[in-house]
């Protein structure tokens, strides 16, 4: 499986992969020259330990040695979402910044993670991760949360958006989104996850970074109304078994759901974590499917047709669907099953010595609840409970810590989830017997396997295939 | 329905004759949003494979070949072939036959879309990429001719309109099997 001669990339594949590293690349030594001393310590990887050390790499990276000062005036860029302040030598002695009259709030200057583009071609049909590997808890701040989109982010005026319910229904219905703030809401907590997550990793380890691996995940509070609510104002016809969801963007993106999954938990909402949804989000509209793959979330919801089949649509059948060895393809493979990845230490991230350190990281299933995690320090061989850190939702990651007294020698970390319906996450060993490994990226889609983080005896944490 | 409307009924009544002034627990519905339009409704289409919805006009693989030169080839080759450029990134959509089961799959609309129905909703909702959903229907079918025509999926004679295209037979038309996951495998 690690041998690079079982990998074949059609030219389009090759260029695809090379770019992605390339661009997790400068992702990665764009963070290195952002990064701040007050990082000291275990991440990122190259960073050197000792505060006089760190300063003089970043004086090297601007071309000038000297005082923090000076780097800093060299590059007084604040990292995205964050405003550029002095740093007093002792806050107790000096007034802080007054309180605005009017203002949305911004993160430290100290703070940088952003979300890294998959380098496709055309930046509008394309998408980016979000930064698992600092990742605090279980919510992905909204600006953070993953990407995808297949022409743009459109820019929608929610007076004038409206979503009409139509087919067969007894009366097709059009609302506002005055009317849908109107009717009964329900507010949870989901993961979404696209299903193509981490498909450059099915034939051979190819990203550094957790972010570059697992980043197709986040996590929000979603807020909206039950599809079922709308049901009843509108009646459903007998027979009708499928909805076809429709966006108000440049792709018009549709997808065909399952009537059984509409009306078992299917939300239409307008709120992710306590404020509207971002325009990458959906804004002002989208269609929540817990635990279903994020190609069918559609953002942006403007339409719902009902049906008795399905529609057949582009996403649903010439992409989405998850091609085997043996040249069939597996359509309407909606479910996202459990998985999991441990975020510390992960990829590209360096343990300065041995010690303690808090295992940490994500697992969710599209099936329920996450039942337990366990951790693994020798590839798999012995497995340990992890603790989990909150109370599992349904549908919704959880994270999961192992403490790790580490002896300095080299060690495989693991994860596994198994979720509440006994299913164990698998290897990648078992998922390629069953799908096959054709292609450049295998199967592509629905990638749950076991991740392998191998830590070396100098602390440096890379992605393997164990 | 009419079940439980006669609950409800029932229910406002018991309200009504307690003086119980909770009686909003018993509304039947919302009274929010309303009834769609029929021109509301016919701004928006989505082909299935049965064709239902297809719009009147027709298309021939001739008038598409110029249509294509002057619209689409620009991203996805003067061939077909595609285009991975930078900014640009169209897929290839001809070629491929045979190789789904290979090393080397290569899916495009000859080789692995199962619908032709399909090909036509795509290119009307949201092509070319410069100018989604700005072709007349007439140029639509004039276009998935043109590819058909080109994958030998059909004749270039062939004109594709409301009755004919549903018809068209995809060779990967039954290259597509329903999820079975959980794997069983896995249980072992």
């Amino acid at each position: 499986m690690n041998s690079d001669d079982k990998v074949v990339y059609d030219d389009k594949a090759r260029h695809m992969a090379e770019q992605m590293v390339m661009a997790e690349q400068r992702h990665i030594a764009q963070r290195l020259q952002e990064d701040c001393d007050c990082k000291d310590g275990m991440f990122p990887r190259h960073v050197i330990s000792s505060r006089r050390g760190f300063l003089f790499a970043a004086g090297s990276l601007v071309g000038a040695a000297g005082a923090a000062s000076i780097a800093r005036a060299e590059s007084p860029k604040a990292p995205p979402g964050a405003v550029l302040y002095d740093v007093p030598d002792d806050p107790t002695k000096v007034q802080g910044r007054p309180v605005a009259d009017e203002s949305y709030g911004t993160r430290s200057q100290f703070e940088t993670e952003v979300r890294m583009r998959y380098p496709t071609p055309n930046e509008n049909t394309s998408w980016s991760l979000t930064p698992l590997g600092k990742g605090l808890g279980n919510i992905t701040p909204s600006g953070l949360h993953f990407e995808r989109h297949h022409g743009g982010i459109p820019t929608i005026d929610p007076a004038r958006h409206n979503l009409l319910i139509h087919g067969m229904v007894d009366r097709p219905m059009t609302f506002s989104m005055a009317d849908i703030k109107r009717l009964p809401s329900v507010t949870r907590k989901h993961f979404i996850e696209c299903s193509g997550n981490g498909l450059t990793e099915w034939n051979k380890p190819t990203m550094k970074t957790v972010q570059g691996t697992h980043g197709l995940l986040s996590t929000s509070e979603w807020t909206g109304v039950q599809f079922a609510t709308f049901a009843r104002e509108t009646g459903l016809k007998e027979g009708a078994a499928w909805v076809l969801a429709e966006g108000a963007d440049a792709a018009v993106m549709t997808r065909s759901i399952p009537m059984e999954k509409m009306l078992k938990d299917a939300l239409i909402v307008y709120g992710q974590n306590g404020e509207a949804i971002r325009p990458e989000q959906g804004y002002p509209l989208r269609l929540l499917l817990p635990g279903y793959e994020g190609n069918t979330h559609i953002k942006w919801l403007r339409r719902l047709q009902v049906s008795d089949k399905p529609f057949m649509t582009r996403e649903e059948t010439s992409k989405y669907t998850d091609l085997l060895g043996d040249g069939k393809a597996r359509i309407f493979t909606l479910d996202m099953e459990a998985k999991s990845v441990i975020t510390f230490p992960s990829g590209d991230m360096k343990l300065p010595g041995p010690g303690f350190y808090n295992i940490t990281g994500l697992a969710w299933t599209g099936r329920g609840r996450v039942q337990s995690v366990d951790v693994s320090l020798d590839s798999g061989k012995t497995w340990y409970p992890a603790r989990l850190e909150s109370v599992p939702e349904p549908m919704c990651t959880v994270r999961f810590s192992f403490p790790w007294m580490w002896d300095g020698k080299a060690a495989v970390l693991q994860s596994r989830c198994i979720d509440e319906t006994g299913y164990v996450q698998p290897t990648l060993k078992q998922l390629i017997a069953i799908r096959g490994d054709n292609g450049p990226f295998g199967s592509v889609y629905h990638l749950n396997a076991i991740q392998s983080w191998a830590v070396s005896a100098a602390g440096d944490v890379t992605n393997v295939h164990a | 329905m009419s079940m439980r409307r006669k609950y409800l009924a029932f229910a406002i009544g018991i309200c009504l004759f307690s003086g119980s002034a909770s009686a909003q627990s018993t509304i039947d519905h919302f009274g929010v949003g309303r009834n769609a339009t029929t021109d509301e409704m016919a701004k928006y289409f989505s082909i299935p494979p049965s064709g239902a919805g297809l719009p009147p006009g027709s298309g021939t693989a001739k008038a598409g070949a110029a249509i294509f030169a002057n619209t689409c080839a620009a991203c996805h080759g003067d061939k077909l072939q595609g285009n991975p450029a930078k900014g640009i990134g169209g897929d290839r959509l001809i070629g491929g036959r045979g190789t789904l089961a290979s090393k080397t799959p290569v899916k495009t609309v000859e080789s692995y879309w199962p619908y032709a129905t399909t090909l036509f909703d795509y290119i009307k909702r949201a092509m070319p990429f410069d100018s989604p959903g700005s072709l007349k229907d007439d140029e639509v079918y004039s276009l998935v001719a043109y590819i058909l025509s080109e994958a030998k999926v059909i004749k270039p004679s062939e004109t594709m309109d409301a009755k004919t295209l549903p018809k068209v037979e995809m060779p990967n038309r039954d290259g597509f099997v329903p999820d079975p996951r959980p794997e069983l495998q896995l249980y072992r």
